[in-house]
């Protein structure tokens, strides 16, 4: 007889395709390198530090999520891998070479979409390819290309003011893309979306992320969101904002929408809880007993 | 009828068009009461018949005591009395008067030699006002979008324009005229001077409001500095400094009538000074109305532009083309309009 009881299983636990699969990603060649990143900023009450000693790599054609408390520096950090900050101390290196500002290796999606108004479509995402020198021509045949990969060749004449949010982030993501990013650094891009965009968006991005060669660093606070994409997870605490870990997601790819409601993934999110909001319930037990609903049975 | 004057909240078709006749006919209105009802203002009598005061004439205008003392002198010593009718000052024509006058300012010959007719003298000012305005906007236009987008051009330049810009314009009409002579060019100057410190100030405000993640998003597709001035910056400012430059415009007819007495005095201010002086003051109103009928053409004209040369920003139609549109359609088309402007999907 089989004795062996149900045991959930770890997020540590991987089952032998998915470790291959790990194993084949480490031994692809880094494409970012982070080391003892600090920013401490001025502050009323002296200097605030918002990250602290973070190091990590990123291997090519990874996808990671950052993920962590509001205030944990998730924010930051993404600025500084664009250069659009400089690090207190430490660095970070793109292709072995040191990032020292902004540049066209590095793409990147912000949250609030920031397409040129002024634009089309079309000329939004011709903008890259032209700056780094290609003609009008050149520029408007490659910007066709990325728009059919997000699906909007029919929306090239529109201006963003016309778009919805969702087409909006995709006309973003195509005119990073465009500038042919060694790494494609995301700000929470879904955040301003309602959830089903959102989870379409969601599906959109492994699409485009299986068909082209890029590596994408994806910051995020929700954590679904974070297993439903990655490979692995970053998780920063706050206050300062260190490494709490990094999490090998266990979940087989390719990804589906059903796998939410999988073992591994249901172990990732537990691990994940456990990290990121370790007193929420100590804390609700704390709330002072005050204006509790009399109507308690109206809602059940 | 609670729902007027709600805070914030648009008005109901209906009234709007309602409430922006009477901004127009309130006004009239008082204008009309007070020229054509005797009883309310009318301090003034004019002269029909003289009488047996010697020094009355058919025409003249007497104060209602004065009449009042040499008619009862006139009666006493025997003589005839003088009659006449309650009139207004010279100064406040009654609103046909000024109507008409709108036509035949234009149709009314010069009275010397040398003067100019109504048309003549409003296409000096333009003139002027265009010149003033083009010098200023050449140098104040790339000099704000200068400091708006660089603090080492702010920082050198506007203190020192800051402190200018206080000085008003009119005080430079003397050394303007000992400078640049007594004709056109000193009037263009003080326009000039007037505008081009406000519109350096206005123009790199206006710049500073870029949105800075537009900026960063250019940066990281690459761009250089000089393409962020060139291809972020200033794109996204343009409408924004049209807009400033209607405000600077209207600025710049304020300062046309001080600079029109500097030197020589020309253009429409000289035609309303010669007319005030033979007092025909239904014609000094007539001009007035012009420069604000000018004023508010050039405006609305160049907000129609300004929407068919920005199709991606603000899509609805001002205010007064509203207003008009409403007084002639019905809600519903004006409604339906803007249908193509929306969110597809």
């Amino acid at each position: 007889m089989d004795t062996t009881f149900f045991m959930p299983p770890s997020y540590l636990d991987q089952s032998p395709a998915v470790a291959e699969r790990f194993a084949r990603l480490r031994a692809r060649p880094v494409v970012m390198e982070v080391r003892s990143l600090t920013k401490r900023f001025p502050t009323t009450g002296g200097m605030t530090t918002a990250l602290s000693d973070v190091s990590f790599q990123v291997h090519r054609r990874e996808f990671m999520c950052v993920i962590g408390p509001s205030g944990c520096g998730k924010s930051t950090l993404v600025r500084i891998l664009a250069g659009l900050e400089t690090p207190s101390s430490g660095s970070v290196q793109v292709d072995g070479a040191e990032v020292r500002g902004p540049g066209a290796d590095r793409g990147m999606v912000f949250q609030g979409y920031t397409l040129f108004p002024w634009l089309t479509v079309k000329k939004n995402v011709m903008f890259g390819p032209m700056q780094r020198g290609l003609g009008e021509s050149a520029a408007e045949v490659e910007a066709k290309q990325w728009l059919a990969l997000v699906g909007l060749e029919k929306f090239a004449d529109h201006f963003p003011v016309q778009l919805s949010g969702g087409m909006k982030q995709r006309v973003a993501i195509a005119r990073a893309l465009a500038n042919n990013p060694r790494i494609l650094l995301m700000d929470e891009p879904f955040g301003a979306l309602d959830a089903q965009t959102r989870a379409q968006m969601q599906h959109y991005l492994l699409q485009i992320w299986k068909n082209v060669d890029v590596t994408i660093v994806f910051i995020t606070h929700d954590l679904d969101e974070a297993i439903y994409l990655s490979d692995r997870i970053l998780v920063l605490k706050a206050h300062p904002g260190e490494v709490r870990e990094m999490i090998e997601v266990p979940v087989p790819r390719p990804r589906l929408p059903a796998q939410f409601g999988g073992l591994e993934f249901a172990a990732t999110k537990a691990r994940l809880e456990e990290l990121i909001h370790p007193k929420t319930e100590a804390k609700l037990d704390e709330l002072p007993m005050i204006r509790l609903a009399q109507a308690g049975d109206d809602v059940e | 009828m609670r729902d007027l004057f709600a805070i914030r909240k648009e008005l109901p078709p209906a009234w709007n068009r309602i409430l922006g006749v009477a901004a127009f006919a309130l006004p009239l209105l008082v204008w009309c009461v007070v020229s054509y009802v005797p009883a309310v203002w009318h301090p003034l009598i004019k002269i029909d018949k003289p009488g047996g005061v010697s020094w009355f004439s058919a025409g003249l205008l007497v104060d209602k005591p004065v009449f009042a003392m040499e008619s009862a002198r006139a009666v006493a010593a025997g003589k005839a009395r003088p009659t006449g009718e309650p009139a207004n000052p010279v100064f406040l024509p009654a609103p046909d008067q000024v109507a008409r006058a709108l036509y035949t300012a234009f149709t009314t010959p010069p009275r010397l030699e040398g003067e100019q007719w109504l048309h003549q003298s409003l296409w000096e000012s333009i003139k002027t006002i265009f010149y003033g305005f083009a010098i200023s906007s050449l140098i104040g236009v790339p000099l704000g979008v200068l400091c708006g987008s660089y603090a080492f051009w702010a920082r050198l330049t506007e203190p020192f324009v800051d402190f200018v810009r206080y000085m008003p314009a009119p005080a430079f009409g003397a050394l303007a005229v000992a400078v640049l002579g007594i004709y056109d060019a000193p009037k263009v100057a003080i326009i000039v001077i007037g505008t081009l410190f406000q519109q350096i100030l206005v123009v790199s405000n206006t710049v500073r409001k870029v949105d800075p993640a537009l900026l960063e998003a250019a940066q990281t597709l690459g761009a250089s500095r000089r393409s962020l001035l060139l291809h972020v910056i200033v794109p996204s400012s343009l409408p924004d400094l049209y807009n400033d430059m209607r405000i600077l415009l209207g600025w710049a007819w304020t300062y046309l009538i001080v600079a029109e007495v500097v030197g020589v005095s020309s253009g429409i201010t000289f035609f309303i000074n010669q007319q005030a002086k033979y007092r025909m003051f239904e014609n000094v109103y007539a001009a007035i109305l012009i420069i604000g009928f000018i004023g508010l053409g050039t405006d609305q004209v160049l907000g129609f532009l300004g929407r068919r040369i920005f199709p991606w920003k603000d899509p609805r139609p001002s205010r007064f083309r509203r207003f008009v549109l409403e007084l002639f359609t019905t809600p519903r088309t004006l409604e339906a309009a803007p249908a193509h402007e929306k969110p597809v999907a």
